[in-house]
C-alpha cells in the first residue's frame, strides 16, 4: 500500500491554515465548542475513570512484585507508581485509548457529513467549514485531553494507593509516605506538555481523515481506523521525542 | 442572472465539462438535464463553487464568481439555497433547527423575529406538525420538503436543487416539482434544478438545459422540447416506452400548452 506522506502532510497544513478566518457568527462557533468539551471530556470521563483505577492497581502490584529487597523500604513503591503514572501512563496510555474513542468519533462524525454533503451544505451557507467543524474540535481536544490526563493521574495513583491496601502489599501510610519523596513538579509540567501534544494529534489527525473521506460507508470505516491507526503511531513517536528533548 | 461561459473540467486525463456556455433566466425555473454521467452535476457543483472550474467564468448578476476570494464568495454564497439530493439536512438538529440554523449563523434580529420566520417557512412546505422531529424520524419526500425550507429561509436570490427527484414516488416528486415552481413564482427566484425527471421537465422547465458528454446538446422550453429535431434529445426524452409509442400515435400535439395535462385531468374525473 503506498502511502504519500508528503501529500498527507501538505493537506494537512492546508487544513490547519484554511481553519483560520474570522468566524461567521462567534456565539455559534462558542456553542460548536462547548459542545465538544462536552463531547470530548465528559463522553470519554467513563473510559478514564475505569482505566485509570485498573491501571495504577496493577502498576503497584507489579512494581511491588519487582521490588523485593528486604533493603527497600515499601515507601518506594509508591514513589515508583507515582513516578510511572505521572511520566507515561496517565499522559501516554490515556491519550492513546482516547485516540480510539474522540478520534474515531470525530472521523466518522467528519466523515458521515462529508458523504451525506453536510459539509458541502456549510459551505454553500458560506460557511468555513474547517473553522467552524474542525478548529472547535481541535481546541476542545486540547483543552479536554489534558485535564482528562490530570484526572487520570489522581485516579490511577489512587487506584494504586487501593490496590496496595486491598492485596496487603503496603499500608496507606507508607503509600502516602512514598508519594511526598522526592516529588519533582517538572514532572507534571513534562506530563501536561505531552498531553497538549497528544490532544492536538488525536482531535487533527481524526479530523483530516474524517473531513477528506471519499466514498460511502465503508470508506468512512476505513478513514476511522486509518484515523485511530495514524494517531497511535504519531502518540506513540512523539512521546519518544518529547521524552529524549525534555527530560 | 446566472451566465456560463466557456465552463471546462477535467478529472485527471477525462474531461468532464467540454466548453458549457449558457444563461440561467432570472425568476425561471432553469433544468439542467440529461443522462447519468453527461455533467450535470459537475456543472452544477461548478456554478454554485462546491468545484473549481479549469476555465470558464460563472458569472452572478455579472459578478465573475469564479475569479473572486472566499471572502466575495462568501457574500454571493448567502444569496444561494441549495436543496441537496439527500437533503443534506444535520443528522443532529430538529427540523426546526436544521431551518434556524442559516438564520442563527447569519440573520439579523431577535429569536421571536428568526422563530417567526422559520415558522412561516416550515407551514409554507406543510411541516410545522414535524418541527420537533429529527430527520431520522421523517420520510424522504419530509426530508427534502425541509430541505425547501431550510435554503429559502433566507430569502435567497438563487435556489440550486440538485436532483430533487430522486428516491421519491411519483406522487411525492410532483409535490416537490410544484413547491419548487411555487416558490420560484412567489419569491422571485431564479432556480436551477438539476434533473433527469421527465415529469420536472414537463411541469417545471421554463428553461432546459440538455447536456450530452459533458457539452450543452440542446437548450429550450418545456413547450419545444418533444418537437426537438434533436436526435440525441429525443433518444433521451423517449427512452420511456410509454413517451415512444404516444411519439410512434403521433399524439404529442397533445404536449402543447400544457394540453397533457387537461386530457389527463379529464381522464381522472372521468374515473
Amino acid at each position: 500500500m503506498e502511502f504519500k506522506f508528503f501529500y498527507h502532510f501538505g493537506n494537512f497544513l492546508l487544513m490547519l491554515k484554511g481553519m483560520f478566518s474570522r468566524p461567521e457568527n462567534m456565539k455559534m462557533y462558542w456553542k460548536q465548542f462547548m459542545q465538544q468539551c462536552v463531547d470530548i471530556g465528559v463522553g470519554s470521563f467513563g473510559i478514564v475513570f475505569i482505566i485509570s483505577l485498573f491501571m495504577g492497581g496493577v502498576t503497584t502490584l507489579q512494581t511491588a512484585y519487582q521490588l523485593v529487597s528486604p533493603i527497600i523500604p515499601k515507601s518506594t513503591i509508591a514513589q515508583v507508581v507515582r513516578d510511572t503514572i505521572i511520566l507515561e501512563f496517565a499522559p501516554t496510555l490515556t491519550s492513546i485509548v482516547l485516540a480510539g474513542v474522540v478520534g474515531s468519533k470525530i472521523a466518522s462524525e467528519l466523515g458521515n457529513m462529508r458523504i451525506s454533503e453536510q459539509i458541502d451544505a456549510l459551505e454553500i451557507m458560506g460557511i468555513n467549514t474547517k473553522g467552524y467543524l474542525i478548529a472547535p474540535k481541535i481546541l476542545a481536544a486540547v483543552l479536554m485531553i489534558p485535564v482528562l490526563v490530570a484526572i487520570a493521574g489522581f485516579l490511577g495513583i489512587w487506584g494504586g494507593k487501593e490496590a496496595g491496601e486491598l492485596s496487603g502489599v503496603l499500608s496507606g501510610e507508607q503509600f502516602m509516605q512514598g508519594l511526598r519523596q522526592e516529588f519533582k513538579a517538572y514532572n507534571v509540567f513534562f506530563a501536561m506538555a505531552k498531553s497538549y501534544t497528544f490532544g492536538f494529534i488525536i482531535a487533527s489527525v481524526s479530523a483530516y481523515y474524517g473531513y477528506n473521506v471519499t466514498g460511502g460507508a465503508l470508506e468512512i470505516g476505513k478513514a476511522s481506523t486509518t484515523a485511530v491507526v495514524v494517531s497511535c503511531v504519531l502518540v506513540l513517536f512523539m512521546d519518544y521525542a518529547l521524552t529524549a528533548i525534555l527530560l | 442572472m446566472i451566465e456560463l461561459k466557456d465552463i471546462r473540467k477535467s478529472f485527471g486525463d477525462k474531461e468532464i465539462l467540454k466548453g458549457v456556455s449558457t444563461t440561467m433566466e432570472p425568476g425561471k425555473v432553469n433544468l439542467i438535464i440529461g443522462a447519468s454521467g453527461s455533467g450535470k452535476t459537475v456543472l452544477m457543483k461548478c456554478i454554485v463553487g462546491l468545484m473549481g472550474v479549469d476555465s470558464g467564468k460563472v458569472l452572478y448578476d455579472n459578478q465573475d464568481f469564479t475569479s473572486m476570494d472566499d471572502k466575495e464568495k462568501k457574500g454571493i454564497r448567502q444569496e444561494i439555497g441549495m436543496l441537496f439530493q439527500g437533503s443534506a439536512l444535520f443528522d443532529s438538529m430538529t427540523v426546526e433547527q436544521n431551518v434556524m440554523f442559516p438564520l442563527e449563523m447569519f440573520g439579523a434580529g431577535t429569536h421571536k423575529e428568526k422563530k417567526a420566520r422559520v415558522d412561516e417557512c416550515l407551514e409554507r412546505v406543510q411541516l410545522k406538525e414535524a418541527a420537533k422531529k429529527y430527520p431520522a424520524e421523517i420520510s424522504g419526500g419530509m426530508k427534502k420538503r425541509v430541505g425547501i425550507a431550510r435554503a429559502i429561509v433566507l430569502n435567497p436570490k438563487y435556489l440550486f436543487c440538485d436532483e430533487p427527484n430522486s428516491g421519491l414516488d411519483p406522487q411525492t416528486s410532483l409535490l416537490i416539482d410544484k413547491l419548487i415552481t411555487e416558490l420560484t413564482k412567489e419569491y422571485n427566484i431564479t432556480t436551477v434544478i438539476n434533473t433527469h425527471d421527465m415529469n420536472t421537465v414537463m411541469e417545471s422547465g421554463d428553461h432546459i438545459v440538455y447536456m450530452y458528454q459533458g457539452q450543452k446538446q440542446w437548450e429550450g422550453s418545456n413547450k419545444d422540447i418533444v418537437f426537438s429535431k434533436d436526435q440525441k434529445l429525443n433518444d433521451f426524452i423517449f427512452a420511456s416506452e410509454f413517451l415512444r409509442e404516444a411519439k410512434e400515435m403521433r399524439q404529442l400535439e397533445m404536449f402543447k400548452d400544457g394540453k397533457w395535462r387537461d386530457q389527463l385531468k379529464k381522464e381522472q374525473d372521468g374515473k
